[in-house]
């Protein structure tokens, strides 16, 4: 066997392009499948290690109760297994380098230890001193220490120092101050671990009980924040694997197709070892050699390069729950073994024909050849010669023209449905800024800290010239018999069909008693459009009908929206304004603080770039790009041995009079009419892909999605998606083909 | 008088158009001899050099070399058959190009087993023996015709085959080039070895063999012994 090593490496060395493309194409598919499986691997475990690290707070609950009355739901319960607080709690707005930030749960804790909800400090110290505080790291700013942050909601309006950045695993707050700071609590947070973990609610139940009626101001469960890590991570799965896939074919395609075309050329030399004594199958094993020699560096880079990307990836996850994730070693070594296996069955099968072939032909070869495709010409003969002779040569070489054509079909296709990936991504991204508004007036933090007087509001908003519309807000928690937790009801006053809710199915509200509700609501609840759903509050029940289902993913999709007439008895908080247009915001905001005594108006929140959709852009983009590249390798490895093969023949056609231009068209001519084919294919190929993956990663995150999302490709774009096939043919093809247009005719015509 | 190398009896071959290439052919050649197997066009000759090396099979009769029935091989028996009986030298050299001549020379000892070391040294003194040895690093497109073909020669050479069969060795090169060879091959043979030669050229017939084979139509048309 140590024989045939020269050969193989020999191999490598002369088909350069041959052994770039097959690494690329196993770097591309490794990386691809080591990202996808490392996600589904961990996506739920780095929740529960942390969880469990942390000693989590399976119930952390938010009272309007005294700290007294607080203090005895700790041990009281027999539910309860451990127990911090009760820590005073306060919503508060934040007003940093001038800019107003939205309100935040600010905590008072003493200590970041203790027998629940130990937090970690990520950078710092933590704020024992007056005028100190630690931001969690969701934070609504980026946290930098030593920055001051003014708690304008506070009495005093206290000037605070960034002095340490925390994570808490269920997320208790957003900044955590000494008690002290807090002079005029809210509320006061119990965190609470549990004998049984997955009897929340009856835990829940059992604390309630204990504090006087209605002073439980809220509640979350672990299982809503686990559910919440899982499905960040769980959104990645679909298009990795969509990637993963379409890397597998293409390397099955790639590897099969450079082997296959390197026995096609080199039958002498298969010829030649025979006759020296190789056996068929150690002249397999060469190819087969061959392939695994790039194959093995290809794997090398794509292991190498999925753990990189699995840090920005995974870290989303890391930055919550303070736990350093990696791709498992053993789904590295799958991965790696996988991917030489297919390359190693793949060649395997590509060169048996190396074994097969007779000796005695193959060192024939070189002797007149066949006629194969020349009827083709017949066809073209009203064309130019250069043009008719390329379009006919793809009938010459059916199994090399099939095996280009379909680089360019997945070519295309990973072109189309990363197109369309990534303008779902940003309609996707606008769906989620659903406030179009221009000024918001209110607060968002708890409703029933809201001082606004709806009265007052609305005739200011009236009165103003520049007031263009608006409506207001009311929001409330209600229960549904049968569903786990609460909803969130959003009751609009006014004209809310502005405010740019994107919908997925029915219609907006038009009456009171009628709701359009989120995916998970329909989920959660059972129900489809049509049904009437009966929602609980304060011991009154409220009867809606579902008229339409819209993507909203805020409070895990469970949500009603409805006319503010359903429930009469909920006034606005909030009140979004639309201002006519060429007004300055800022201005109109100032104007309206001059009237508005009793609450504030601000900018509206333009809303933030979701990082999921950011990390998954970037990723589409890399992958793509990588798999183009092979794509259009795959192209420039089928031309190299094409041109290589008619070298002579095209020495001839030069000795006849074709310019290098001539040459240039009749292989261009052959190339992008294989590509036009091969684009036309691609293309409902990716659509196909795109329309099956984008709900798959909907469903991962728990929501249908707007139709907007999935009619993203014009007649246009698709058009010119067609047209991106024969651009990565051509493109590829250019190189060697101007290369062997410019060799010498007397060169060409004494390549044997 | 020494024991048959090889033995053809009554072999046939036929090809799917056409008469046969061979027809009923019978011939021995014994160890140390030097034989000519000339013929115009299309009268067998290769077809009699590819059944001898074991590239091809008869459609009747057997083939015998050194104790080997040839015509019942497999490709894989076949292959290991040519390792250790037959070294063979083509008209075109068929060389490989990406490899050094060292590494053309050392191929076929490392396919058939041998050690690296002991390869390299036995292709070493084949290249001293045949007077290429300061071309050993070089790769084959840099020499000559004449040094290709030399080196070919050597690479046949490497395992110490019984029998040496030359396809038409010296019809890509020049008369001098094509002289040397046939001198090498008459030196070869002076030492010992036994050559087969398939030729259009009586000058190498005459030059380098002391036995000629003519065919014509696929059947041995004269068979003498001929003075050097």
């Amino acid at each position: 066997m140590s024989g045939l090593l020269s050969l193989v490496r020999s191999g490598v060395t002369r088909r350069r392009v041959q052994s770039a493309v097959i690494g690329l194409a196993t770097t591309m598919s490794v990386t691809a499948a080591l990202l996808g499986g490392s996600l589904l691997v961990v996506s739920s475990a780095p929740f529960e290690d942390a969880f469990s690290a942390q000693s989590g707070a399976h119930l952390s609950a938010e009272f309007t109760a005294t700290a007294q009355d607080v203090a005895a739901t700790a041990s009281a319960a027999s539910a309860v297994s451990a127990s911090v607080g009760p820590f005073p709690t306060a919503s508060t707005a934040v007003r940093a380098n001038g800019i107003d930030l939205p309100p935040v749960t600010v905590v008072g804790r003493a200590d970041p230890a203790g027998p629940v909800d130990r937090l970690t400090l990520v950078a710092g110290e933590w704020a024992d001193g007056p005028g100190e505080i630690v931001l969690a790291a969701s934070f609504p700013m980026t946290p930098t220490l030593g920055h001051r942050i003014t708690l304008s909601g506070l009495p005093g309006a206290p000037s605070v120092k960034v002095v340490g950045i925390a994570r808490s695993v269920t997320r208790t707050a957003e900044a955590w101050v000494p008690p002290a700071t807090i002079t005029a609590p809210q509320g006061h947070q119990m965190l609470y671990r549990l004998t049984a973990p997955l009897e929340v609610e009856s835990a829940l139940s059992a604390v309630t009980a204990l504090v006087p009626s209605g002073t439980v101001a809220g509640s979350r469960s672990w299982l809503t924040a686990k559910q919440e890590a899982v499905r960040e991570s769980a959104l990645f799965v679909p298009f990795l694997v969509a990637f993963g896939v379409l890397g597998l074919v293409m390397s099955v395609l790639v590897v099969g197709n450079v082997v296959a075309g390197a026995v096609g050329s080199g039958v002498r030399r298969i010829g030649v070892l025979k006759a020296l004594g190789c056996t068929p199958s150690q002249v397999v094993w060469t190819y087969v050699g061959q392939a695994l020699i790039p194959a093995s560096f290809g794997v090398t880079v794509g292991l190498i390069t999925g753990n990189l990307l699995a840090i920005p990836v995974l870290g989303q996850t890391e930055e919550v729950y303070d736990t350093t994730l990696t791709a498992p070693l053993w789904v590295n070594a799958a991965v790696g073994f996988g991917a030489l296996t297919v390359v190693t069955l793949t060649a395997w099968v590509s060169a048996l024909r190396a074994g097969r072939l007779r000796t005695v032909d193959a060192l024939a070869v070189g002797r007149p050849g066949g006629t194969r495709g020349r009827f083709a010409i017949r066809w073209f003969s009203a064309l130019p010669v250069p043009i008719a002779l390329g379009l006919a040569r793809p009938f010459a070489r059916p199994a090399r023209t099939f095996g280009m054509a379909a680089s360019v079909v997945f070519g295309t296709a990973t072109v189309t449905f990363a197109v369309g990936l990534g303008m779902s991504l940003g309609v996707i991204q606008e769906a989620r800024d659903y406030n179009t508004s221009d000024v918001t007036v209110g607060a968002e933090g708890p409703p029933h800290l809201s001082q606004l007087d709806p009265n007052t509001v609305t005739s200011t908003l009236a009165a103003h010239p520049d007031t263009d519309r608006y409506f207001g807000l009311a929001r409330t928690e209600m229960t549904v018999p049968g569903m786990a937790g609460f909803a969130q009801i959003y009751a609009y006053t006014g004209d809310a069909g502005w405010a740019g809710h994107p919908m997925i199915a029915g219609r907006w509200y038009s009456s009171p008693g009628e709701a359009v509700v989120p995916t998970a609501f329909l989920t959660a609840t059972s129900s489809r459009i049509g049904d009437t759903v009966t929602l609980q509050h304060k011991g009154k029940a409220f009867s809606i009908q579902i008229v339409g289902e819209l993507f909203d993913t805020r409070h895990d999709g469970l949500a009603a929206y409805v006319d503010a007439a359903t429930f009469p008895d909920l006034p606005p908080d909030t009140f979004f304004i639309d201002t006519k247009p060429n007004t300055n915001i800022q201005s109109y905001v100032d104007s309206l603080n001059n009237t508005l005594t009793s609450t504030t108006a601000r900018p509206t929140d333009p809303g933030q770039t979701s990082d999921t959709i950011v990390v998954i852009g970037a990723l589409t983009a890399l992958l793509t790009l990588m798999l183009v590249a092979v794509s259009g390798l795959g192209v420039l490895n089928t031309v190299l041995l094409d041109t290589r093969d008619r070298v002579r023949d095209l020495g001839i056609h030069k000795s006849l009079g074709m310019t290098p231009k001539q040459v240039i068209a009749l292989v261009v001519s052959s190339v992008a009419a294989v590509g036009l084919v091969a684009g036309a294919l691609g293309v409902p190929l990716g659509t196909t892909l795109h329309a099956q993956i984008l709900p798959a990663m909907g469903q991962a995150a728990g929501t249908n999605l707007p139709t907007t999302a999935f009619t993203v490709y014009s007649p246009a774009l698709l058009a010119a998606l067609v047209i991106s096939g024969t651009t990565i043919a051509t493109l590829s093809a250019l190189p060697p083909t101007t290369q062997t247009a410019h060799t010498p005719t007397s060169t060409a015509l004494r390549t044997e | 008088m020494s024991t048959p190398l090889i033995e053809l009896h009554a072999v046939t071959r036929r090809y799917e158009n056409g008469p046969p290439a061979l027809r009923d052919v019978s011939l021995t050649v014994r160890e140390g001899e030097a034989v000519a197997v000339l013929g115009p066009s299309g009268s067998g000759k290769s077809t009699l050099l590819n059944l001898v090396a074991g590239l091809d099979r008869p459609d009747e009769g057997t083939v015998t070399v050194a104790g080997t029935r040839v015509d019942g091989l497999g490709e894989a028996g076949a292959a290991r058959y040519r390792r250790t009986k037959v070294g063979m030298v083509f008209q075109f050299f068929n060389l490989l190009d990406d490899l050094t001549v060292l590494e053309n020379v050392v191929l076929p000892a490392r396919l058939a087993g041998m050690r690296r070391a002991a390869a390299r040294r036995r292709a070493h003194e084949l290249l001293e023996h045949l007077g290429i040895a300061r071309h050993s690093a070089a790769h084959p497109a840099r020499l000559s015709g004449g040094e290709r073909q030399r080196v070919a020669v050597a690479r046949a050479l490497m395992n110490r085959p019984p029998l040496l069969l030359a396809d038409e060795p010296t019809g890509a090169l020049d008369s001098a080039s094509g002289a040397d060879v046939a001198d090498l091959l008459m030196e070869l043979n002076g030492e010992g070895q036994t050559v087969v030669v398939v030729t259009h050229d009586l000058e190498l017939a005459r030059r380098c063999t002391s036995r000629t084979v003519r065919l014509v139509d696929g059947r041995v048309a004269m068979d003498e012994v001929t003075v050097r």
